[in-house]
C-alpha cells in the first residue's frame, strides 16, 4: 500500500528525520495562508501516489502568493498523468506547500527488501534527483548497497564503511548515520516494502529529506493499524477498490477486452497468457482465491461486467476447496437482473464441475462451455 | 520411497481451523500417517476420534514421534508456529499459510539457517507422493496417479493443471510439490531438482515457474551442470504488466530478470525443454516418453 508524500514526511518527523518546513493545503486559499505562515518562496507539490511528478507539472516553484494561488488551482481537482500512472492518471486532492531548500549536494537513499539475501538493503547513490533505474543503467558503479540482517538489524560499522565511499564532509557523519538508522528503523517497524528519499540533500551543512516515498507491505497491514488509516481510496482504480473490499486479487489492465475470472494466481496468469496467444488481450488479472464462496464469486463477476472495456468474459475455475457448483450460483446471482452482458466462455473442472455445468445450463444465462484452456482460446477467437 | 518421506515419516498437523481440519481429514483418508495434531486449548481431545491433539508441538513430538509438520495456522501466528516446530525437532515442515508478512519470513529463514530442518512454503499446496499414498498439504488426491514424472511449481492451481493433463494422458507422477508463491520461502526449485535427480522413481521433471525473482535463473544454472534427467519447464505471466503484484506476493515484474521471457531464455539455454503454454505440458511429456 502506498501513502502520500506528506504522510510519509509526517512519519519521518515522528522519527526525527529532518524534512522541509511545510504544510498540506486542500485549496488555493489554504495554500496562500501556508505560504504567508512560512514567509518564504515555496514549492507546490501535487499529492498523488506516483513518482515523476516534476516532469508533468506536479511540482512547481512559487515566488509569490499569485504563483501559489495559480499553481495550486491548476493542480487541485485535476488528474495528473505521469510516466508511472496507468489509465487516465490520478486525481490531485491536496498539495504540499514547502519552504524552498537550498541544495548543495543531492543523494539518493532507499531501503527495500532484497529477496535474494532475505535481508533489508540500504541503497545509496551520489546521483540524487535522478530515477534509480536511470542511474542503474548509466552509472551502475554509483549505486552503493549495505545489507541489514533480519535478526541483527543494521550494524553501525556498515554505515561507517559506506560513508567513507561517499566523499562527504566528515563532520556530517553523525547526521548521516542517524538518518540511515532512522530510515531503517521505520522500514522494520512499519513493515515497509520500500522507503525512498530522492533526493536526500545537504543544505547549509544539514541533511534534509526533500522527497519521501513509503510503501507498506500489504500482507503486514493487519498489524499496521495506524498506517491503514492513511489509505487514500481516490488513488486506485474504482474497480480495484471494489475488489479490495472483498479481498479479491484484481489488477485492471488498460489495453485489453477479455475479462478473466480465475481461481489461483498461477492459473490466472496462465489464463491471461492464453488470451494473448489467441490474438486477444486480457482486461484484467483476477484471482478469486482458493476458498471463495458464492458471494465472493458474485462480486468478482460483477466487477468484470462493470468494466466497460470488457467484450468477452472468460471464466476458468479449477475446483479444489472451491466448489464449482457454488461458483456457478454466484455467476447466476450476478447476472440475475442484467438484461445485457458480454459473451461468456466457461471452463469448469475439479470439484462439482458437472453440477456447475448443469446449473448453468438450466439457468437462462448464455454461456459457452469449453473443455479446457486450449478450447477456450479457440472459442474466444470465434467470438471476437 | 520417493522424495521427502521415508518409512518412519509421521505427520503432525498444526492448526485445526476450518481449512486445517478439512484438509487434514483429506490427508488422513488418502492414507497419510497422521500421528497427532496441535491446537492450543484442545489438548487431550481427539481429531476424528483417533488422532490425539496436543497443546504444544513438543508434547506431540515426545509422545507420538512426529517428524513432519503441516501448518495451517493463520498468517499473524505463522512465525510462532514455524519456529515452534523447528525448536521441537521436526525435520520437515510444510507451511500452507498464505499472507505471512515478509519480515516474519526473513526472520524464519535467518533462524533456520544451518539447522537440520527443511521448510516447504509458505503459501504453497504442499506435496503428494502417489505411490506411497502420502500427502502433506492440499493437492487434490483424486487427480494424481503413480508414475515417472516429478512435478514442481510455484503455483497451486498450475500444479493441479499439470497433474490433470498428465493423468488424463495416462502418465503418472512420482511426487508433486508446490514450493509456494511468496518471495521469501524455504525449499527452492534447486533443492527440488536435486531431490528429483537423486530419486530413482523420477524419470522426467516438470518445473512451472512464473514472473518475479531469480528462482528460475538459479534453477537453470543447476540444470545445466547437475541434472541428467529431462526437465520440461513452463513460465507463466508473459502478459503481466510491470510493477503490479499478480496475486502471489512474489509474482511482480521489477526488472528485466523478473520477466517471463528472460526466464524462458535462460532455461532454454540450460537445456530445459520449454512448454510454451501450461496447456502443452502433458503433450510435451508424452512426446519425450515415446
Amino acid at each position: 500500500m502506498q501513502i502520500h508524500e506528506f504522510q510519509a514526511k509526517n512519519i519521518f518527523k515522528e522519527y526525527g528525520i529532518p524534512v522541509p518546513e511545510g504544510e498540506i493545503a486542500n485549496n488555493p486559499q489554504e495554500a496562500i495562508s501556508v505560504m504567508e505562515k512560512l514567509n518564504s518562496k515555496v514549492v507546490v507539490k501535487a499529492q498523488v501516489h506516483s513518482g515523476g511528478r516534476g516532469k508533468v507539472g506536479g511540482v512547481k516553484l512559487a515566488e509569490n502568493s499569485d504563483d501559489v494561488f495559480r499553481f495550486s488551482s491548476e493542480m487541485i481537482g485535476r488528474k495528473l498523468v505521469t510516466n508511472q500512472t496507468a489509465g487516465n492518471g490520478l486525481p490531485v486532492n491536496k498539495v504540499l506547500i514547502e519552504k524552498v531548500t537550498e541544495i548543495e549536494t543531492e543523494l539518493y537513499l532507499a531501503v527495500t527488501m532484497d529477496y535474494e539475501s532475505g535481508s533489508p538493503v540500504v541503497i545509496i547513490s551520489t546521483e540524487g534527483g535522478m530515477e534509480i533505474e536511470t542511474i542503474a543503467e548509466k552509472n551502475p558503479e554509483k549505486i552503493l548497497k549495505i545489507f541489514g540482517d533480519p535478526l541483527l538489524e543494521l550494524l553501525p560499522y556498515k554505515i561507517r564503511k559506506l560513508f567513507e565511499k561517499l566523499n562527504i564532509e566528515p563532520s556530517l557523519y553523525k547526521q548521516f548515520s542517524s538518518i540511515i538508522l532512522k530510515v531503517y528503523k521505520i522500514f522494520v517497524e512499519k513493515d515497509c516494502s520500500l522507503i525512498e528519499i530522492n533526493p536526500l540533500v545537504i543544505s547549509n551543512e544539514k541533511f534534509i529529506a526533500l522527497d519521501a516515498k513509503i510503501s507498506i507491505e500489504e500482507d503486514a497491514l493487519f498489524r499496521q493499524t495506524k498506517i491503514q488509516d492513511l489509505f487514500d481510496s481516490t488513488q486506485i482504480d474504482p474497480l480495484e477498490l471494489e475488489a479490495l473490499k472483498y479481498d479479491l486479487s484484481y489488477v485492471k489492465l488498460y489495453d485489453g477486452d477479455v475479462g478473466c475470472m480465475v481461481n489461483g494466481a498461477g492459473l490466472a496468469m496462465a489464463t491471461m497468457d492464453i488470451t494473448v496467444k489467441a490474438g486477444t488481450k486480457p482486461a484484467n488479472f483476477l484471482d478469486v482465491g482458493g476458498s471463495a464462496d458464492q458471494n465472493k464469486i458474485k462480486k468478482a463477476f460483477e466487477i468484470i461486467t462493470e468494466d466497460s472495456d470488457v467484450k468477452v468474459i472468460l471464466v476458468n475455475l479449477f475446483g479444489g476447496i472451491l466448489r464449482c457448483d457454488i461458483a456457478a450460483q454466484g455467476i447466476i446471482e450476478a447476472l440475475k437482473d442484467k438484461k445485457e452482458y458480454p459473451s461468456i466462455i466457461g471452463v469448469f473442472r475439479g470439484t462439482n464441475s458437472e453440477e456447475a455445468k448443469r446449473i448453468l445450463t438450466d439457468s437462462k444465462i448464455k454461456l459457452i462451455f469449453a473443455e479446457d484452456l486450449i478450447d477456450a482460446a479457440k472459442k474466444i477467437k470465434e467470438i471476437e | 520411497m520417493t522424495i521427502l518421506i521415508h518409512s518412519e515419516t509421521k505427520m503432525v498437523v498444526q492448526g485445526l481451523g476450518r481449512d486445517g481440519s478439512f484438509q487434514a481429514s483429506k490427508c488422513k483418508s488418502y492414507g497419510t500417517p497422521i500421528v497427532s495434531a496441535v491446537h492450543p486449548g484442545r489438548g487431550g481431545l481427539y481429531f476424528e476420534d483417533s488422532v490425539p491433539i496436543f497443546d504444544s508441538v513438543e508434547e506431540s513430538v515426545d509422545t507420538t514421534g512426529a517428524n513432519l509438520g503441516l501448518i495451517f495456522v493463520p498468517a499473524p501466528f505463522a512465525l510462532d508456529a514455524i519456529i515452534e516446530q523447528v525448536d521441537s525437532g521436526i525435520e520437515n515442515i510444510v507451511c500452507i499459510t498464505e499472507g505471512i508478512p515478509v519480515q516474519d519470513m526473513t526472520k524464519v529463514m535467518s533462524y533456520i539457517e544451518g539447522k537440520k530442518v527443511r521448510l516447504i512454503g509458505p503459501n504453497c499446496p504442499g506435496f503428494i507422493c502417489p505411490k506411497e499414498n502420502f500427502k502433506a498439504g492440499i493437492i487434490p488426491s483424486e487427480i494424481v496417479s503413480s508414475g515417472p514424472v516429478g512435478v514442481v511449481s510455484r503455483s497451486g492451481t498450475l500444479t493441479y493443471e499439470a497433474i490433470v493433463q498428465l493423468t488424463n494422458l495416462g502418465i503418472g507422477q512420482s511426487a508433486c510439490i508446490g514450493i509456494g508463491g511468496d518471495p521469501i520461502h524455504g525449499t527452492s526449485f534447486v533443492d527440488t531438482l536435486r531431490m528429483f535427480e537423486e530419486d530413482n522413481d523420477t524419470k522426467i521433471i516438470v518445473m512451472i515457474g512464473e514472473i518475479g525473482g531469480l528462482r528460475e535463473q538459479h534453477a537453470a544454472e543447476y540444470i545445466k551442470s547437475n541434472v541428467s534427467k529431462p526437465v520440461v519447464a513452463c513460465i507463466v505471466g508473459q502478459t503481466a504488466p510491470s510493477g503490479r503484484r499478480m496475486g502471489h506476493a512474489g509474482a511482480i515484474v521489477t526488472g528485466k530478470s523478473a520477466l517471463a521471457q528472460e526466464k524462458i531464455k535462460v532455461l532454454k539455454s540450460s537445456g530445459a525443454i520449454i512448454a510454451e503454454s501450461p496447456t502443452e505440458i502433458g503433450y510435451v511429456i508424452k512426446e519425450i516418453l515415446k
